[in-house]
């Protein structure tokens, strides 16, 4: 394991400590329980937390700030932050008008945001959930823990953030999250496996001509090995159970998103946003809005995910609307 | 035979030790088929309680169980930390203040226990998780205990049982947890969490051996 750290069991809380001084201006760091907040909290709106195994970043961590995230909350590398965690965040960005809980689809997030929701509940606290569950991987949800949330969170965090931030009410955002969850769908595939800092050895192993496709986000092998194919191929493979999936049609507007999970450059991104806009062009979709680079990734893992949402026009709006977080920052 | 809140500290104590111990061991097997983290957490878990007991306020046998609840759902993370931390809290309700414990008050517990994961897991049976190494042995448990009316005979044979839960889970298509998102290539593999459960049965038979034993 060739990594820059100091001591696998420090790395969560010495990135923290490193976000929170290069980026004093929007966020701070609590510790113990750890999360991340935005400077000034509460404000005076709903508040809208996320939270998730670290390992993911910028997720969630980098998108606390203006016109997105008021906290968020980081578990251990790929392992679901624990009740109190949520719970102190929560109470942290109460202004008295609810907070909404942005929960990844796992079956250890669930469970413990379900835990702080109600603890937050016995305290007075009016929290509202949504969970995202955007992976078209995972086929046979009946017979799963359900699809997987992953990168339609991204999208949603940005889009409901910008609502509360309009002032927009607790059922309001819930329902807006929710819209955007439903008309958002994913899949992703890896070049290489990752290694979780503690375990020091790789998730999966993967031969040099071997590609892993319909991957997650936490090192987990996907649902099937294939050999490795140009990008065109590649694309394909992505976008068809997308496209299928919701479905999206001729004459729809979406955001395409094309993900780097960790260790892919940004020149294959581009490589491959070259064929999803190709593809989304031949069957009349048109790219409305686009976010390119990595923003949901599984630590170093070389591969690329692709998420779609349709939009409508409040959709477009929120997106369009300003937002300064670490990770994302236009419009002012 | 009555079951003291000593007792209860030993079995903590030996849960802990075992954990350390198959912390690779639990990783592996989590890694097969989840997210390598198994063992990890759980050993953090453990090791934050022995870093508690000692300065624990209420010792009895149910606040001894609570606290252990709390620090593992305040700790461990994942799905591991609220299915156990639900489980030692529901087996501390079930108790309450009973300052000793014997055969039936056990059995009570551990059945809470199981209600509590399969409640807070919306899992049953099958679907390859830690259900199906622990309710078999309670079942076994019961089902001794009632024909022989020896707590250690029927916690032999439970933990007997909750082996071969366990191992039944190798087999099995995974239906929930991380596990499911592998479909077909779940199987083959044994399920963490039944491995994790087998060896906290093993640490309550040997606490149950040095209680028989006076």
């Amino acid at each position: 394991m060739k990594k820059l750290i100091n001591a696998p069991e420090n790395v969560v809380k010495e990135a923290l400590a490193g976000m929170a001084i290069a980026h004093a201006d929007l966020i701070q760091v609590h510790f113990d329980p750890d999360y991340i907040v935005r400077v000034g909290a509460p404000h005076n709106k709903v508040g809208v937390i996320s939270g998730g195994g670290s390992g993911h970043e910028p997720m969630h961590g980098g998108f606390v700030g203006y016109g997105m995230l008021d906290a968020a909350c980081p578990g251990a590398v790929f392992t679901s932050p624990v009740p109190d965690q949520m719970l102190a965040a929560t109470k942290a960005v109460n202004a008295g008008k609810g907070v909404l809980h942005v929960v990844k689809n796992y079956t250890g997030d669930v469970m413990n945001f379900e835990m702080a929701a109600e603890l937050a509940a016995a305290e007075g606290i009016e929290v509202a959930s949504v969970i995202t569950n955007d992976d078209v991987a995972v086929e046979n949800s009946t017979w799963t823990a359900g699809r997987r949330g992953v990168g339609v969170t991204v999208l949603l965090e940005k889009i409901v953030g910008a609502a509360a931030e309009a002032g927009a009410d607790l059922a309001t955002c819930k329902a807006i999250a929710e819209r955007v969850n439903a008309n958002g769908r994913s899949m992703g595939m890896a070049l290489t496996p990752c290694t979780v800092p503690q375990a020091g050895k790789p998730g999966f192993e993967l031969a040099e001509d071997e590609m892993e496709v319909g991957i997650g986000i936490h090192g987990e092998p996907g649902r099937r090995r294939e050999k490795l194919a140009p990008a065109r191929d590649i694309a394909e493979m992505l976008a068809g159970p997308i496209l299928e999936d919701l479905p999206f049609k001729s004459g729809d507007a979406v955001l395409a998103f094309v993900n780097g999970m960790g260790g892919t450059p940004l020149i294959e991104l581009y490589v491959m946003y070259n064929e999803l806009a190709r593809i989304l062009k031949d069957r009349n979709i048109t790219i409305a809005r686009s976010l390119v680079g990595s923003y949901i990734t599984s630590l170093e893992m070389a591969g690329v995910s692709f998420t779609l949402l349709r939009l409508d026009d409040e959709m477009i709006k929120l997106w369009d609307a300003p937002v300064h977080t670490p990770a994302l920052r236009w419009g002012m | 035979m009555q079951i003291t809140a000593d007792h209860v500290i030993r079995f903590l104590q030996l849960v802990a030790e075992r954990v350390k111990e198959q912390r690779d061991y639990l990783t592996k097997l989590d890694a097969a088929i989840g997210d390598a983290d198994h063992g990890v957490n759980l050993d953090r878990g453990f090791s934050t309680v022995m870093s508690k007991l000692p300065t624990a306020t209420d010792r009895s046998i149910s606040g001894l169980l609570k606290l252990t609840g709390m620090t593992l759902i305040s700790t461990v993370g994942g799905a591991s930390g609220p299915l156990y931390g639900t489980a030692f809290l529901r087996a501390g309700t079930a108790i309450g203040d009973r300052a000793t414990i014997g055969a039936e008050e056990l059995i009570a517990a551990l059945s809470a226990a199981l209600d509590g994961i399969q409640t807070r897991g919306k899992a049953t049976r099958g679907e390859k998780t830690m259900i199906d190494a622990i309710a078999p042995a309670i079942d076994t448990l019961k089902e001794q205990y009632a024909a022989s009316g020896d707590l250690l005979v029927a916690m032999r044979a439970a933990v007997a049982a909750c082996e071969q839960g366990m191992i039944a889970t190798e087999p099995m298509l995974a239906t929930k947890g991380r596990a499911s998102y592998l479909g077909e290539r779940s199987i083959g593999h044994r399920d963490p969490g039944a491995a994790s459960a087998y060896l906290m049965a093993q640490a309550l038979l040997e606490t149950i051996e040095r209680a028989a034993q006076g």
